[in-house]
């Protein structure tokens, strides 16, 4: 039976999307189904308060790879990123630390607390370069199984082995203590300032169920710094108008390719027909038929709702139900009728622009850790908080404004569950931990939304509410992601494909699992 | 925030051209007048004086003092007399200079450190286990540089006695406890002279007081960068790539292609990047920074090709220019500019050791109306300036 579509793509999120941009450029008939009203997943921009937007979920944009912005011609459609000149630590003391992306003026900051930092900084800047420098062509590439003796593999293999020895001796073992190491363990060995370390640690901690002092927490540090805009490594930026207007960019780019998509059309499951994927079936019944079909939904929903255990062979069944999710972030977005004004640094100055983390030790966020360990969500948690709309007045009513906070943590598997009462619980504690700071805070709210792991499964179908589609730890990651055997984007059933970050080489907006994923379709001819 | 110098409230009034520069974080003064020639001359003709305060300085104090800075430096430290300063580059195990500056020897067990970046860490760490402290002194320490034939006279009139070439002495002028220098940047018969903070604005008061008469002139980074490039001074950030900064291997430098050697003590039992430096020194380097007199009559005739003049840069660039010899590159030139005083174009190279004896003919890139020429260079010997009165 004739077909109209050459691929579907299940789901709309920024993977989904950079897939079927790259699949309709390459000529092939698309079409995208998305269970949402809008396209974006977890990047999304929602006016969930009249007059004031919020990136719902996904809040920045440093790891979209610029080869993607560069093949979809992104800023034609609409993307523009805005930059984050700077990190706010507020602290216990009522004292600050700030990092600034002017060299100078970092540095001067830093020397307030340590002059030796100040200097070590610099040189930890430049490892970090070459470390993402190092890793960087690991991104672009179907990971190759060491274990395997097909030519596609060793080929890969020997591609990476040449690459690493390029690298020489002292880079090479800087990336093996990077990969095996604590972030706390790693910065320790530059740092002396508490805030300084904690601040930059926080970057190894996120989207995992780890602490700062458990070891591989380095190695999601450096996952951190891959970021690059305009070829600067470590650069982050805010979209205009959230990150919505990513995903609603890589749309633009897809539509203009000749891909289709379609909001509110969410896929029941994957139709398979003599072991091969025939098409999609809708909730509502509907059968669309197609010979490749593209899942950006993560490991446990592609294989255990999507496709079913009883198509797939036992071990992969087994590896994804091992997979580790364990979501540990919430967000707090607020409508704000006035800026907060921080003690440390009073006034509505240049330190606002930036990120604001509320990480005064590293101690303060292995104790925050403990709380999720034993199933509770931070008494005093991680933030990581922004005000996009000092970077876009758009994004509130003029004089009005919206604020971002991430918080870590908040373990999925919360003792006695999610419940309203334990949401509310749970914003207050984010609230009072910040007003320590901005004591104006609490008369600012105008209104707050607050969004627990369980939302963020609820809402956008993450499991267990992990933003990463599953922990960016060692042991899932590379060719063992999502499973050994099966981290090359394709799957035991043929004709259908992985591109979510649930893949290699993972979350973080970053585009690069749907970019790989359409190449590998590409390359099998499929 | 950016700071400011201890002078600031001096300097601010007089830059009129609101041309400021930043240095190590604070902003000096590019020129005070809206062009820097006359700040310049002052240098060569009568005297200049310069805030030189965002210079990195550190007091090193202790027992092995001495023994820390002979660990660090190419040079021989210890053997320095007090009251004596030497310049000297230090460098990284692999031998690659690391930053370059001024070690003063106070007195038996304390020496000031100038850097032009920041240097604690390193000195820090490379004091493990010895007697040493090491205070960074950068903010508290105020440092003007008075350059120019005239400034002998200009500190003579304020009873201080003369100063042999690098040497220092502590004393007071107008009762202000300073410690003077015979160093500079400029390769001119001059005097730095370092102040505490809080002493900063009379001491500049005073000496603009008495210099007034010799024609004394504030002058700013513009005039400074012709004058160094004269007595062909290298410039960290400009003129080589700190091993500390450097991303690759390729941009780093060792101080035998700085030109350097004289500064290399291999001699001395151990000093960091010691067994690489002794290698080098068997197997002789692979650059030279050298120094490139761009010639007159083909450079005009390039301009006069297109009906100009020749366009002379009279303020010092700072930029990576290829060098060709025959038909290949063999080098770039990393800052230049024009000599008002010996009228002629004058450049700083990075030259392969081949291309870099003097007398070499070479060439230069220059861009005249827009396209790409070679101007036909002669390699010489820095400095290109040298009065006799620098050292007399």
């Amino acid at each position: 039976m004739p077909t109209p579509y050459d691929a579907i793509v299940i789901g709309g999120g920024h993977n989904g999307l950079v897939a079927a941009a790259y699949l309709a450029r390459a000529g092939k008939r698309v079409l995208v189904l998305e269970r949402r009203e809008r396209v974006g997943g977890a990047a999304v921009s929602e006016q969930v308060f009249p007059g004031f937007t919020f990136s719902v979920f996904s809040y920045v944009v440093s790891l979209l790879r610029p080869e993607i912005i560069r093949d979809l011609d992104l800023p034609r459609h609409g993307l523009q990123i805005l930059p984050l000149e700077s990190t706010l630590t507020p602290l216990p003391n009522g004292d600050y630390l700030a990092q600034w992306s002017d060299h100078d003026q970092n540095r001067c900051s830093i020397a307030r607390h340590s002059a030796r930092d100040a200097e070590a900084y610099d040189e930890f800047g430049r490892l970090m370069h070459q470390m993402a420098r190092a890793v960087k062509p690991i991104l672009g590439m179907a990971p190759p199984d060491p274990a395997s003796l097909h030519p596609r593999d060793l080929l890969g293999l020997a591609r990476l082995g040449s690459h690493f020895r390029s690298l020489g001796t002292e880079q090479f073992h800087a990336l093996c203590k990077l990969i095996t190491m604590s972030a706390a363990d790693f910065l320790d060995q530059w740092f002396e300032t508490e805030a300084l370390k904690a601040t930059k640690a926080a970057s190894g901690i996120i989207g995992t169920l780890l602490g700062p002092r458990s070891p591989g927490t380095a190695f999601v540090l450096l996952h951190h710094y891959m970021g690059e805009i305009d070829g600067v490594y470590r650069a982050w930026g805010f979209a205009k108008g959230g990150n919505g207007s990513v995903s609603e960019a890589i749309a633009g780019a897809a539509r203009s390719f000749g891909a289709q998509i379609r909001t509110e059309a969410p896929v029941a499951r994957v139709l398979i027909e003599n072991g091969r994927a025939a098409g999609v079936v809708l909730e509502r019944g509907e059968e669309i038929r197609t010979k490749l079909v593209v899942s950006g939904a993560d490991p446990r929903r592609t294989f255990m709702q999507l496709v079913g255990a009883e198509h797939l062979p036992e071990d992969i069944v087994q590896a994804i139900r091992r997979f580790k999710f364990r979501g540990s972030s919430g967000k707090v977005n607020l409508a704000l009728g006035e800026l907060p004004n921080f003690s440390c640094w009073p006034g509505s100055g240049p330190q606002l622009r930036g990120a604001i983390s509320i990480s005064p030790s590293i101690e303060y966020l292995e104790r925050a850790y403990d709380d999720a360990k034993y199933g509770e969500f931070s008494r005093r948690p991680y933030l990581d908080i922004l005000i996009p709309s000092l970077l876009d007045p758009a994004m509130a009513p003029p004089g009005r404004h919206v604020m971002s906070i991430f918080v870590q943590y908040a373990p999925y598997h919360l003792n006695g569950g999610w419940t309203e009462a334990r949401r509310e619980a749970f914003g207050d504690t984010v609230i009072d931990a910040l007003a320590e700071y901005a004591p104006n805070l609490k008369s600012a709210i105008l209104h707050r939304q607050v969004i627990t792991p369980a939302d963020i499964e609820h809402s956008i179908g993450l499991s267990e509410g992990n933003i990463f589609q599953g922990e960016l730890t060692l042991q899932q990651m590379f060719f063992l992601r999502p499973a050994a055997a099966w981290a090359r984007y394709q799957t035991p059933i043929r004709g259908l494909y992985q591109c979510g970050a649930g893949t290699h080489p993972g979350g973080g907006v970053m585009g690069a699992s749907g970019r790989n994923a359409a190449l590998a379709i590409l390359r099998d001819g499929a | 925030m950016l700071k400011t110098t201890p002078f600031h409230e001096r300097t601010a009034p007089l830059c009129v051209s609101h041309a400021w520069r930043h240095w190590a974080g604070h902003v000096v003064a590019s020129s005070y007048g809206l062009a820097h020639e006359r700040e310049y001359h002052a240098i060569r003709s009568s005297a200049a004086l310069l805030d030189v305060s965002p210079l990195y300085k550190y007091l090193v104090r202790g027992k092995d003092a001495a023994r820390l800075l002979d660990r660090v430096m190419t040079r021989e430290v210890a053997r320095a007399a007090v009251g004596q300063v030497l310049y000297s580059p230090w460098c990284d195990a692999a031998g690659k200079v690391l930053d370059d500056g001024t070690i003063a020897r106070l007195d038996e067990d304390i020496f000031r450190i100038t850097s032009a970046d920041p240097n604690l860490r390193w000195l820090q760490d490379n004091a493990t286990g010895l007697e040493a402290t090491i205070a960074d002194v950068s903010e508290s320490v105020a440092a003007l540089a008075l350059q120019g034939p005239a400034s002998r006279a200009v500190l003579q009139q304020m009873g201080s006695m003369d100063l042999k070439y690098f040497r220092l002495t502590a004393t007071t002028l107008r009762d202000i406890p300073v410690t003077i220098s015979r160093t500079g940047y400029t390769g001119d018969l001059g005097y730095e002279i370092w102040v505490q903070r809080e002493n900063a604005v009379p001491l500049w008061d005073a000496l603009i007081e008495v210099g007034t008469p010799y024609g004394i002139t504030p002058a700013g980074m513009l005039a400074l960068d012709v004058a160094r490039i004269e007595a062909g001074l290298m410039l960290i950030d400009v003129d080589y790539v700190s091993a500390r900064k450097a991303l690759i291997e390729s941009q780093t430098s060792s101080p035998f292609e700085l030109d350097l050697g004289w500064a290399v003590s291999l001699g001395k039992e151990h000093f960091v990047g010691k067994a690489a430096l002794a290698a080098e020194a068997r197997r002789g380097p692979q650059w030279q920074l050298a120094g490139l007199e761009i010639e007159w009559q083909p450079l005009e005739r390039l301009y006069t090709d297109v009906g100009l003049a020749p366009r002379l840069p009279s303020a010092a660039w700072r930029a990576s220019v290829p060098v060709y010899a025959g038909g290949d590159q063999v080098g770039y030139a990393t800052s230049g500019g024009w000599s008002p005083l010996l009228k002629k174009y004058l450049a700083l190279a990075h030259i392969q050791s081949g291309w870099a004896a003097p007398g070499t003919r070479i060439e230069m890139e220059v861009t005249v109306e827009h396209r790409r020429k070679r101007a036909a260079a002669r390699v010489v010997k820095k400095p290109f300036f040298e009065p006799g009165r620098k050292r007399a």
